[in-house]
């Protein structure tokens, strides 16, 4: 089965950002694929790069990161929530001016319309957040 | 991109106090472009998103209840209420602003967007949606 998966909720805070991945995870294994996976409002927050939890705690950044890599998995940030919320990749910081990036290489800034793209183009739409 | 889906949105949360319900209402207006037949659904606090004379003078928030009034000219047209949220929140359909849509088969005949319909009919919508996103 084709998934696409939404994320609603940050990091650490909630734990629908654990459940997206460990879904996401068992899906890829079972021999699923995902489309794409989409975060969206405060699930933006799973983006950075500069995140830093204490050794012993996951790294829900670089899981994904490493997930992406592995699976060759399209994380796509959505570019509206980001702004609100002070994510910033490469093209981000120079058209808006900042000084500073945060979001990991393996994640990428696009619009709503690659959520509904996601949507229309897979067999199930799975959305975790509170 | 020619499939059709049946795309419902869940509102289920109050306009302000979370982010929720106005960004639940920019993925419908970007969704509008893509076709799909859409839908809206307001159940539980939800309601509140639509309802009459919202004014967020003293929250230092932008009141976005006018961009319900613009889902018409988006061509999203079908937005079902729940009747029990509403007989749970002391509301009726008259605390509701008036939402509508121009009828092009109908020399643009003026028609309501809001059907004020039941649980056991809303469950039963949302079986039959493709796609159900939930904020």
């Amino acid at each position: 089965m084709k998934f696409a998966i939404q994320i609603n909720e940050g990091p650490y805070q909630h734990q629908a950002a654990d459940s997206a991945y460990l879904f996401t995870k068992a899906a890829l294994e079972k021999g699923h694929e995902i489309f794409r996976v989409f975060f969206y409002h405060d699930g933006v927050g799973n983006s950075t790069r500069l995140t830093t939890p204490p050794q012993d705690d996951r790294h829900i950044v670089n899981r994904w990161a490493a997930l992406a890599e592995q699976y060759n998995l399209d994380l796509v940030v959505c570019v509206a929530a980001a702004q609100r919320r002070g994510m910033v990749d490469d093209g981000e910081a120079e058209r808006n001016r900042k000084d500073a990036t945060n979001i990991h290489p393996k994640f990428r800034i696009s619009g709503l319309g690659q959520l509904i793209e996601a949507a229309v183009q897979s067999d199930r739409l799975m959305v975790f957040g509170d | 991109m020619s499939v059709t889906k049946k795309f419902m949105y869940l509102n289920r949360r109050p306009p302000y106090g979370t982010i929720y319900a106005w960004e639940s209402l920019e993925v419908v207006l970007i969704g509008a472009a893509f076709e799909q037949d859409v839908s809206l659904a307001f159940l539980d606090d939800g309601v509140y998103q639509i309802i009459k004379g919202q004014d967020t003078s003293g929250i230092d928030m932008k009141n976005f209840s006018p961009t319900y009034s613009a889902l018409g000219d988006y061509e999203v047209t079908k937005l079902y209420v729940e009747r029990e949220s509403l007989e749970e929140r002391g509301l009726t359909v008259d605390d509701l602003m008036p939402l509508t849509w121009e009828d092009e088969a109908e020399d643009w005949a003026e028609k309501d967007s809001i059907q004020l319909i039941s649980r056991a009919e809303l469950a039963k919508l949302m079986d039959e949606q493709d796609v159900l996103f939930s904020f």
